[in-house]
């Protein structure tokens, strides 16, 4: 049972998942956990690029929440499509990005996702399926229950996701979202990554009643999940899906979590008690998951070496690449009538219960 | 042909997009059932059905964001705000979502976006708003204003075809007071400049319902011969045409109903400082709304808007000098 460290009353309504394991092959919880580490491996190179100055701006991570949107991405099919956070690398990882194109990404160079127009997380690789985010909070649930309605009105069976913060609850495009979605009923799931602070504001000076809970004011359901498991997020999520794509409506997760390093790589974070911060460290995810693997006789270690070769390599390839023509930076405004239509495209849908 | 109002010829496009391409759906408030605040779309939901004419929850960020989804799995989403006022409650969706979607990450949004716009007509302070400079001050919209019934058409049309995300405005005070031959079926109107009245002695360049009121100001004006631009578009805006017409006629009057303030006649303005100042026999001279809100009262309003005779008294006195 997902649990708060706040004074905000966690949501009631957290439904016994079936048994995830029952869906997930020994190969699926390796690539969730081969994924988890990714995220962090890349994230924690992209921080020592930033210490070295090859990181402009700042650096936002996902310490700590792998698993919410590793997990989460897990359930959705090819098809599917995503508005991805700026702390769920996870998900840009499972669909198909590859490692090198999100450090030239965080670097600005011309390699990177956005060729060096957006910095850090602020990408969507269109070859997968995602659309980037925009800073203003949480603009996407829109544009994801949009995609959803696009869906519903053709009669496919595919389905729209996307994560947004606690904070995000407090906007008014969160009430639009939710009630757009709650009264065309459409096959969109919200994912409520609650990490318990929206920079340095704790959950409680942003909302009275959990926001799980209005889920049901707005007609569909509301549920809690650990959002340090990964396969408890992948469960709720496929079980949001199938409910999606059945006719059912949307499904708001919240994805119970803790932030674990400060809102961006500049903030020292000291406004968080650090006992907190150390109850949550023993709850990490990707150790949980290795220990689960573990014990079904998975060798963690090499997989963890793997990652790290992997992320080595990527790294000297991004840092190898040019950064971006100045004369192209007034490029691309504009698509020209004449060209050919762009779209998103399929991404990668690793789960075996898609029989790939 | 046939002759039609202005409001007839934008549905009349709608119509003609919605039944050429079936990715083609409109959204907004009152659409459907009622046929729109305006009528525009006046018996659509018989014809296309509530899906493709939806009556959308009074949400105008959600109007916008959902329909920039919906564009990037392919449909064709035409929102229509109420009126263009209430666009600033979906204007984080338009500037910061839509129009850098292509730039950031190489998406195209092909959205239109619908605003029935401008005063005359005591709306007030909340429905006679002219915020095209809004959108023009944001990279990655294009910003239309056709002035005529046969161009509302061709210029709603294009811009559901064109793939990037376009705002259309509409004036009000043309909806039923303006009447053209409009041709028969689908044409597209191009995103440039059109001579209204061609003239030598002097150039007013406007667009919208400014457009006419150039036109009435300087039909026999002292026997002067006065060009009227029509510049349609704004974002693109048809830089040669202005210059062109500068050239030719020495001397601008430009015309916006908007504030004056940053208003779509002061990026005209400063073009021509920058890029005709050779051509020029005279000071560009503007005509605009005061810097307030658009008033209620009806001789609070007529003092604020534009009116033919304050386009006439600057044509006189840029005449004379």
């Amino acid at each position: 049972m997902a649990t708060s460290s706040t004074d905000v009353p966690i949501g009631p309504s957290t439904p016994a998942l079936e048994d995830p394991s029952a869906q997930l092959t020994t190969e699926d919880r390796v690539g969730l956990l081969r994924a988890m580490l990714l995220m962090r491996a890349i994230e924690e190179r992209a921080m020592n690029l930033y210490r070295q100055g090859k990181v402009p701006g700042s650096f936002y991570d996902g310490f700590g929440q792998e698993a919410v949107s590793v997990g989460a991405t897990w359930a959705m099919a090819a098809a599917d499509r995503l508005c991805v956070l700026h702390r769920d690398l996870g998900a840009h990882i499972v669909r198909g990005v590859q490692p090198a194109a999100i450090l030239s990404q965080y670097m600005g160079r011309a390699a990177g996702i956005t060729n060096g127009r957006d910095g850090n997380v602020h990408f969507g690789d269109l070859r997968t399926g995602c659309v980037g985010m925009v800073s203003m909070l949480p603009d996407m649930m829109l544009v994801a229950a949009g995609m959803a309605m696009a869906f519903k009105l053709r009669g496919e069976q595919r389905c729209a996701l996307t994560w947004f913060g606690d904070g995000s609850t407090s906007r008014g495009d969160f009430h639009e979202a939710m009630n757009w979605a709650g009264v065309q009923q459409l096959p969109v799931i919200f994912i409520l990554e609650n990490n318990q602070f929206a920079y340095s504001t704790p959950i409680k000076q942003q909302f009275a009643v959990n926001p799980v809970e209005r889920a049901a004011a707005y007609g569909f359901p509301g549920v809690s999940v650990d959002g340090n498991d990964a396969e408890a997020m992948f469960e709720a999520t496929r079980l949001a899906r199938e409910r999606a794509i059945s006719g059912g409506g949307p499904t708001l997760i919240e994805a119970v979590t803790m932030r674990m390093h400060g809102h961006g790589a500049h903030d020292d974070m000291k406004y968080v008690p650090k006992a907190l911060v150390e109850e949550w460290r023993q709850k990490d995810p990707i150790d949980r998951q290795s220990a689960r693997l573990k014990e079904l006789g998975v060798d963690v270690e090499a997989l963890r070496q793997e990652v790290r070769a992997e992320v080595d390599a990527a790294a000297k390839k991004a840092l190898a690449g040019p950064m971006p023509d100045p004369a192209t930076a007034t490029d691309r405004l504009f698509h020209p009538r004449e060209a050919q239509e762009i779209l998103l495209e399929d991404g990668a849908a690793p789960w075996s219960g898609f029989g790939s | 042909m046939s002759e039609m109002t202005y409001l007839r010829a934008i549905s009349d496009g709608l119509r003609t997009e919605m039944r050429n391409d079936e990715r083609v759906l409109l959204m907004g408030e009152d659409i459907g059932v009622y046929g729109g605040a305006f009528k525009v779309t006046d018996g659509f939901i018989e014809e296309f059905g509530a899906d493709r004419v939806m009556d959308t929850p009074l949400a105008e960020s959600g109007i916008v964001g959902t329909a920039v989804g919906a564009a990037v799995v392919g449909l064709r989403p035409v929102c229509e705000m109420q009126f263009a006022d209430f666009v600033s409650c979906g204007f984080d969706q338009i500037v910061n979502v839509a129009g850098k979607m292509l730039y950031r990450q190489g998406l195209p949004v092909n959205i239109t976006v619908r605003l029935p716009s401008g005063g005359g007509f005591s709306g007030g302070p909340f429905h006679s708003q002219n915020p095209e400079a809004w959108f023009m001050h944001s990279p990655g919209l294009k910003v239309v204003a056709p002035s005529t019934a046969e161009d509302a058409k061709g210029m709603i049309i294009a811009s559901i075809r064109d793939p990037n995300p376009v705002i259309y405005m509409e004036h009000k005070n043309l909806y039923r007071r303006v009447k053209g031959e409009v041709p028969e079926g689908s044409y597209e109107t191009p995103f440039k400049a059109r001579v209204a009245r061609e003239g030598d002695d002097l150039v007013v360049i406007a667009y919208g319902a400014m457009v006419h009121t150039a036109l009435e100001a300087t039909a026999d004006l002292d026997g002067a011969s006065i060009m009227v631009l029509d510049l349609r578009s704004l974002v693109p805006l048809d830089e040669q045409a202005i210059l062109g017409a500068v050239q030719r006629c020495s001397k601008v009057v430009v015309v916006d109903e908007a504030n004056y303030t940053c208003a779509a006649g002061a990026q005209v303005a400063a073009l021509i400082a920058e890029r005709a100042f050779e051509d020029l026999d005279g000071p560009v001279l503007r005509v605009a709304s005061p810097d307030v809100p658009i008033p209620f009262s009806p001789p609070l309003e007529a003092a604020v808007l534009p009116s033919v005779e304050r386009v006439r008294e600057a044509c006189r006195q840029l005449l004379e000098y």
